[in-house]
């Protein structure tokens, strides 16, 4: 599949004609029809549900068709402070989600534990079992940070290739698209993170 | 109407209540809010007391709250008789008196009927052991269930007649109590930019300490 010259597209474009690619066309298609699974955990919830509601309307970007079925849905929205006893479910919920799927984490819990990160009972991250696309910071972030995070999700779609080398990931058998479920221990997770994915941060530097 | 005095229900507890013994246990503090401790073999009897009792009618228990008191030490100054140079005197000495810890439960009861409350009442476990046991006060106060459940999830305390004693914070395989005061959660400390308290405590323990070149940082990766 060759790239069309964009002069030649615009040009052809003031004629009358429009030309596009089978790539441009299947990411138009599913950038602009994001249906969020239908969850929320915590006080980002109320942000999510300000963000669907008519004074911020996610249904500008397509994105207002909230599914109650994980079957149904391409994007989750990790809205809200994920607890052990929680993230077993999350995890079980994202691998119900049929490919391509997506995940945006939203606010300081999701993205790190945020204010409970030391509790005992709060997931330092969800991160550490299913692979997230985007991050938005803010306890809780307001409905234009998650319409700018919707975006950004909106851009990567955009530019996920359908073939080659460096085509996306859902395209790839050899990428998973499941991802084990954590099991209850006697004093935490089990694992504590994913190993596979999950690396703690490290600090390097030059002596 | 107006509650009577805390020491007006306790001697009327005990004359009501054959056996009860009640102790007024002071608060020093700001709130000056002294509370009633109940022996634990009488304490649903005056639980139903304070309940249906016509001038009190504390009808609604509103907070019920665990409270873990570690083993300590208590100085004390005791007059001791001393033979000092042939002569019988009476000297003070200070003697260390180690007090057993014990694990609480602290209800707050109110009257919706006439409008008076608080009534605070503990109850003392034995020890801090594993097991520790309190009666519940459930069959009397079906608002006390979720919490006297949260109180065995977080310190461990065993509510006995209690109609669903399970875990409700933390899932059913999880064996610690976290609420207790010698809690150690897993060791999963990770990298963080501005450690401090005890957040820098478990950061020493993972990041050793190297010799400060711009004074804005003391801990650093272990290579």
């Amino acid at each position: 599949m060759s790239e069309i010259d964009e002069d030649l597209r615009s040009e052809l474009q003031r004629q009358g004609v429009w030309v596009t690619s089978m790539q441009d066309l299947y990411n138009w298609g599913r950038r602009n029809s994001i249906w969020p699974l239908q969850f929320g955990l915590a006080c980002c919830a109320i942000e999510m549900i300000a963000t669907a509601a008519s004074r911020y309307d996610i249904a500008r970007f397509g994105g207002e068709v909230f599914r109650p079925s994980p079957r149904q849905a391409d994007l989750m929205i990790v809205a809200g402070t994920v607890t052990k006893k929680m993230a077993p479910q999350i995890v079980r919920l994202y691998n119900q989600m049929p490919d391509p799927k997506y995940v945006i984490s939203m606010g300081a819990c999701a993205i790190s534990g945020g204010p409970f990160k030391q509790g005992y009972n709060v997931l330092k991250g969800i991160d550490r079992y299913i692979p997230v696309d985007v991050y938005i910071p803010g306890c809780p972030p307001r409905p234009e940070a998650l319409l700018h995070a919707f975006m950004e999700l909106q851009r990567k779609i955009d530019s996920q290739k359908l073939t080659g080398d460096t085509k996306a990931e859902h395209l790839d058998p050899s990428q998973p698209s499941e991802f084990p479920v954590p099991a209850f221990g006697e004093h935490d997770l089990e694992p504590a993170a994913n190993p596979d994915m999950f690396h703690p941060p490290k600090i390097e530097r030059q002596s | 109407m107006t509650l009577e005095s805390l020491d007006d229900i306790k001697a009327r507890i005990e004359a009501f209540v054959p056996g009860a013994s009640v102790t007024i246990i002071p608060n020093s503090s700001p709130a000056n809010q002294p509370s009633l401790l109940l022996d634990n073999e009488h304490a649903a009897a005056v639980a139903k007391f304070l309940r249906d009792d016509p001038t009190l009618r504390l009808d609604y228990c509103s907070n019920v709250t665990g409270v873990d008191w570690l083993d300590r030490k208590v100085k004390k100054t005791i007059k001791v008789k001393k033979v000092i140079d042939g002569e019988e005197k009476e000297v003070d000495e200070m003697r260390e008196e180690l007090v057993p810890g014990y694990l609480e439960a602290v209800y707050h009861l109110f009257s919706i009927a006439h409008k008076h409350g608080p009534v605070v009442i503990r109850m003392r476990t034995a020890n801090r052991a594993e097991g520790a046991r309190l009666p519940s006060l459930t069959p009397i106060y079906r608002s006390a269930e979720f919490q006297e459940r949260e109180i065995f999830d977080l310190y461990g305390v065993h509510f006995e007649n209690h109609p669903d004693l399970r875990r409700i914070l933390m899932w059913d395989e999880f064996v610690d109590h976290p609420m207790r005061k010698d809690y150690r959660e897993p060791d999963d400390y990770e990298y963080e930019p501005t450690p401090h308290d005890d957040v820098l405590e478990k950061a020493k323990r993972h990041y050793t300490a190297r010799p400060q070149l711009d004074g804005a940082e003391n801990v650093t990766a272990q290579p």
